[in-house]
């Protein structure tokens, strides 16, 4: 009932690895890790959803939240290695029109 | 209705113990025979209205939340009260949607929670009183459609 995050920088690209659980009591630090990358001017910010076993609302508002301050910094945000779960849940918010998501492991485009 | 059997657990209104409900919850749903799919589902809505009750109602004030789990034949009812500060549900059902526009500007953080408690159960209600009360209802897959045929041969 935890959460891991793995992150690794590569020139303007942070990949961030997640694995765990995504709810009230794991958003704050998942929030905290990755919000300073995404306040880089012109970041590329990759996360890997794959390793995620349950995800609420909390888990959307913090994904929300990186990819509006990416935005404001002429970044980008994509995610990548969706479950089915994962992806109903951007599909019936209406968040997967609107944000990059892939269900494959290495975001092929 | 009276379920046939009741189970209630009474957690502190923190964030941390989401997860123990989350895996009662399971446990009981899949004694019931509910598919992987719904109990995921309800997993989900349950712990939308547990950090509704924990967030809204007390913010950093030391609380307890009671979640019910009432088991039917055909259906489960989750009840999660907090019995303490209430958050306006109806305020905020009002600014509860899917995302439609496409700019960033007009993203919500919060507020799907709601949202996604009406999506994913197939009756929910709101008690108001001292607190809020949500009773929520999973039908098991089919029944619903079974008992009201039954109702009709009757």
């Amino acid at each position: 009932m935890n959460i891991s995050i793995d992150v690794k920088e590569l020139d303007q690209q942070t990949t961030m690895t997640l694995a765990g659980e995504i709810d009230a009591y794991t958003a704050p630090q998942l929030r905290e890790t990755a919000f300073p990358y995404t306040e880089k001017k012109q970041a590329s910010v990759v996360i890997d959803l794959s390793g995620v076993t349950y995800m609420d609302s909390t888990g959307l508002g913090v994904f929300v939240g990186l990819f509006k301050s990416l935005n404001a910094n002429d970044g980008t945000l994509k995610l990548v290695g969706l479950s089915d779960r994962l992806k109903r849940l951007f599909d019936i918010t209406g968040l997967a029109d609107i944000m990059n998501i892939n269900s494959e492991a290495e975001g092929g485009v | 209705m009276k379920p046939a059997d009741y189970i209630e657990m009474k957690i502190p209104a923190k964030p941390e113990f989401l997860g123990v409900t989350r895996l009662t919850l399971s446990g009981i749903a899949s004694r019931m025979g509910f598919s992987y799919e719904t109990i995921e589902d309800l997993k989900i809505a349950t712990s939308e209205a547990i950090t509704n009750a924990v967030q809204h109602a007390y913010k950093g004030e030391d609380g307890e939340v009671v979640i019910g789990f009432g088991l039917h034949s055909d259906h489960l009812e989750v009840v999660v009260s907090d019995r303490g500060k209430s958050f306006d549900f109806y305020e905020t059902k009002k600014s509860l949607g899917p995302y439609t526009d496409h700019s960033a500007e007009f993203l919500r953080e919060g507020g799907l929670g709601l949202y996604l408690i009406e999506t994913l159960m197939d009756e929910v209600k709101v008690h108001q009183n001292e607190g809020i009360t949500l009773f929520m209802t999973k039908y098991l897959e089919g029944e619903q459609v079974e008992r009201d045929a039954e109702t009709i041969s009757t």
